[in-house]
């Protein structure tokens, strides 16, 4: 009993063990906090700031918040909320996604997210960067107009020895990820899709086989994206 | 080449957290990281050549593809603009025949823009070759190039002379000048260095000294103005195999150079301070960051160090003290502004890129290499041994009710005497105008690009931490500067270049905004884009570090004391406008098909 947590998420009771994070402690509990570079079971870094939330007039990142005893985290506020759908246009306008033509439509978070934070269009204004689209390695394609840069593969696609996959190139608004070329070579057929499956966007597509699943019936076309989770 | 490299990383025991320096010594070696060496880093430190290339990548002063034989880089801080960089820009380009940002076909001259490399009171300013040449102008640009194409060694040409003080060292042997303009209770030649080491040291416990640095209300200097001894205690409560103590030499916010003149002449206070906070922790492990701009003083106290050494000063009981036992390394930057910021500073020190880290947990429990560890500013640590010697009482003395001591600031800018001046907390903007002779001032940027730009109505509040708190960095622009245009617009720049891009947020909203004030000083703006900026602007608070927090703070602190200009510059008449110039957009493709659009103008 020692090991139980409680705390409160815009005023409903969290129970939860303590080690957990607020995000992890809030999706156990029925409260859907929306996350994108937030990836179970791996390291969080907080990078995308979807998952925001206010503790004592701070904002913090609930996917890398500890959760604590007698915590009183806001979330779903009109203030919290404005900046989640603020994130998801800024990445709608600093890369170049076009839906209908993306193998990802359907399973994609940022869509997905898009839809549930009711964005009609961006507020900001495009900037149509001109991004590259790697085809080199013979698994993958690596589409730098669809990356969000969330990190997810970075921190799950890796060998045995723990080198990474995939790493940052550069830094700020021309940051990208990349894929090691020598180690790309020798990925296995399961790892290249779990990439790809990993990826919440459709940034890493596994070549050679697409649009088996029509659109329309696909994860996020039935039911909107939190809604497993959302009591 | 191969053998070298090898022999490189394993004198760093094939330690990935060593990997600045190991980066800094193939350089050093070869200019520059060729595949080879990225291939040999991935073997030898187990990580992927993408992950080497992450980290070259992400610093300035890394390169993975050969540079020229002669490389200048020419800082573009606001300062530098304001002072002729745009003729001495030119007089290299013509000199040189290389365009900004390339090499010359010869290979002899590469020229590069880089971000403020601290010497806002000598400007225009460039490092050549690891050099510091202050005060450049076309004449003098034309002189350096024709000697160096002559053979001459960049030692060679400081004309000028040695800066004066301890730039006159053989180990420094620097043109940079110190500028000191007024020196208050830490500039002052009163203290013999290492007396409290010495003498208070071995009769004291760590909480003794710890409760004399709270009893100050010390703060840390570096802007962020944490209570110094609280610092310290939860340092020492935390748990830990070690505990380190760092100070953060990455002074890089643009204007501030204070750092500078404490490393130069009062290195002893800093590294004694550094003692002092380990001896109070109960650290072994000390680490001075210093910013790769500043590299030209690294072997000068480095020097110092191991004078420090001989003298049990630094290694095992020091000072006699049973146990005490502490060392100072000191890891050298390469270029990022956001390594500054204390979580990003301890993971560039692990060898990594300079992200900074999501908190908790604060460095005081979980820093470098997970050990607690206690970041402190350069001139934080330096009010250490004087708080110690003179009691804290003489110290609360010093400043205003709710800031003690005094604060260093670094002036620039539309002045008579730009340079050092230590003030008492409590001092208004108006007296410090008056102290550096700036009569005609229209703004005065306080706190560098992440503090505010201030106007007239404010210069009678007080530099404190509960009304005005700075970092000490001070730029004055004068009635005749355009501050929309090319103070505000440098300052915005410079977030988008110095973001470390890991935030989403971060990494679009600068670019966004500068767009959005691209269009109004284009006079395609309205009135609402003025009022956009500001709602846009309030995502970033989201943002991991300061850095992203405050990168909107040129625009929205000029909006807020500077509206007019913005509303001068905006269209009265209409309520909307695209800012998208549909001719302009279609004119090569016309062009190209010899026909003419029917456009419909409303």
């Amino acid at each position: 009993m020692n090991n139980t947590i409680k705390f409160k998420i815009d005023g409903k009771e969290i129970i939860t063990e303590n080690g957990k994070t607020v995000v992890e402690a809030a999706h156990q509990n029925g409260v859907y906090i929306p996350t994108l570079c937030n990836f179970p079971g791996s390291f969080s870094k907080g990078s995308c700031r979807m998952c925001t939330i206010k503790v004592n007039n701070r904002f913090m990142t609930s996917c890398t918040t500890p959760a604590a005893p007698g915590m009183e985290v806001e979330s779903n506020t009109p203030e919290i909320n404005e900046f989640r759908k603020s994130i998801i246009e800024l990445l709608f306008v600093s890369g170049n996604h076009f839906c209908p033509s993306c193998e990802k439509s359907g399973n994609c978070e940022l869509q997905a997210l898009a839809y549930r934070y009711q964005m009609m269009v961006p507020r900001y204004p495009y900037s149509f960067p001109l991004k590259k689209v790697d085809a080199s390695n013979p698994k993958i394609i690596k589409d730098q107009n669809r990356c969000v840069i969330c990190q997810r593969c970075m921190k799950t696609i890796k060998t045995e020895k723990g080198e990474h996959y995939f790493a940052y190139l550069k830094r700020g608004n021309v940051l990208e990820v990349v894929m090691d070329k020598e180690l790309g070579k020798e990925m296995t057929d399961e790892l290249a899709k779990l990439a790809m499956e990993n990826c919440p966007v459709g940034s890493i597509i596994y070549k050679e086989v697409g649009f088996v699943e029509p659109i329309g019936t696909r994860k996020y076309d039935k039911q909107p994206i939190g809604s497993d989770i959302d009591v | 080449m191969r053998e070298n490299i090898l022999e490189i990383i394993s004198n760093y025991n094939n330690d990935k957290t060593r990997l600045m320096d190991i980066l800094h010594d193939i350089h050093s070696i070869a200019g520059y990281v060729d595949q080879e060496s990225i291939e040999l880093l991935h073997q030898k430190l187990r990580i992927s050549e993408a992950q080497v290339n992450e980290v070259i990548s992400f610093y300035h002063f890394y390169n993975c593809k050969p540079l020229a034989k002669v490389n200048i880089y020419l800082n573009n801080s606001i300062t530098a603009k304001m002072h002729g960089r745009e003729g001495v820009l030119n007089a290299f380009r013509n000199e040189c025949a290389v365009e900004e940002g390339g090499i010359s076909e010869d290979g002899e001259f590469g020229l590069f823009t880089t971000s403020c490399i601290g010497m806002n009171d000598q400007e225009p300013a460039a490092i050549i070759n690891g050099s510091i040449f202050t005060r450049l102008t076309p004449y003098r640009v034309r002189e350096l190039v024709k000697d160096l194409r002559n053979g001459k060694d960049i030692k060679e040409l400081i004309y000028e002379g040695d800066g004066g003080g301890r730039n006159a060292l053989p180990e420094i042997n620097s043109m940079v000048c110190n500028n000191i303009r007024r020196r208050g209770a830490l500039l002052t030649q009163d203290y013999l260095p290492f007396e409290i080491t010495k003498k208070l040291l071995p009769v004291s416990t760590p909480e003794d000294i710890i409760s004399i640095v709270e009893a100050s209300k010390l703060r840390g200097r570096g802007g962020a103005g944490f209570p110094t001894g609280l610092k310290w205690k939860f340092g020492r409560k935390a748990e830990g195999v070690h505990h380190v103590v760092i100070c953060n030499a990455d002074e890089g916010e643009p204007g501030t150079f204070k750092d500078r003149i404490l490393l130069t002449e009062f290195p002893e206070l800093v590294f004694e301070g550094m003692i002092i906070a380990g001896y109070s922790i109960g650290a072994d492990i000390g680490l001075l960051y210093l910013r790769y701009e500043y590299k030209y003083l690294l072997n000068f106290l480095k020097g110092l160090l191991d004078d420090m050494r001989s003298k049990n000063l630094l290694g095992k009981n020091i000072s006699g003290i049973a146990d005490f036992n502490f060392d100072i390394r000191i890891q050298l930057g390469a270029g990022a502004y956001v390594c500054g910021e204390e979580s990003a500073l301890i993971e560039s020190l692990e060898g990594k890129r300079g992200e900074p880290r999501d908190k908790p947990p604060f460095p005081v429990e979980r820093g470098y290499l997970n050990y607690p560890t206690v970041v402190n500013n350069v001139e934080t640590l330096a009010s250490i041994p004087k708080i110690l010697k003179n009691g804290s009482d003489w110290f609360l003395n010093l400043g205003s009710n709710d800031s003690a001591g005094t604060k260093i600031l670094s002036v620039s800018g539309d002045c008579n005497f730009p340079g050092i001046y230590e003030v008492e907390w409590g001092t208004t903007i108006k007296d410090v105008l008056d102290m550096c002779g700036a009569y005609d001032v229209q703004a005065i940027q306080v706190g560098g690009p992440s503090g505010a730009l201030i106007g007239e109505k404010d210069f009678n509040r007080a530099l404190s931490y509960t009304d005005l708190p700075t970092g000490g960095s001070m730029i004055v622009f004068g009635n005749k500067r355009n501050i929309l245009k090319n103070v505000v617009m440098n300052l915005m720049e410079f977030f988008i270049e110095e973001s470390c891009g890991s935030c989403s947020t971060c990494r679009n909203m600068p670019m966004v905004m500068k767009k959005k004030l691209e269009k109004i000083l284009g006079g395609r703006g309205v009135e609402s884009d003025i009022d956009d900026l500001l709602s846009w602007s309030e995502v970033l608070k989201v943002s991991r570090c300061g850095l992203g927090q405050t990168a909107s703070n040129p625009i929205t602190t000029s909006i807020k004391n500077f509206r007019h200009l913005y509303e001068n510059l905006v269209q009265k008449d209409i309520v909307f406008d695209t800012g998208f110039d549909l001719e302009e957009s279609v004119k090569d493709s016309c062009a190209a098909v010899g026909r003419q659009p029917i456009l419909h103008n409303l």
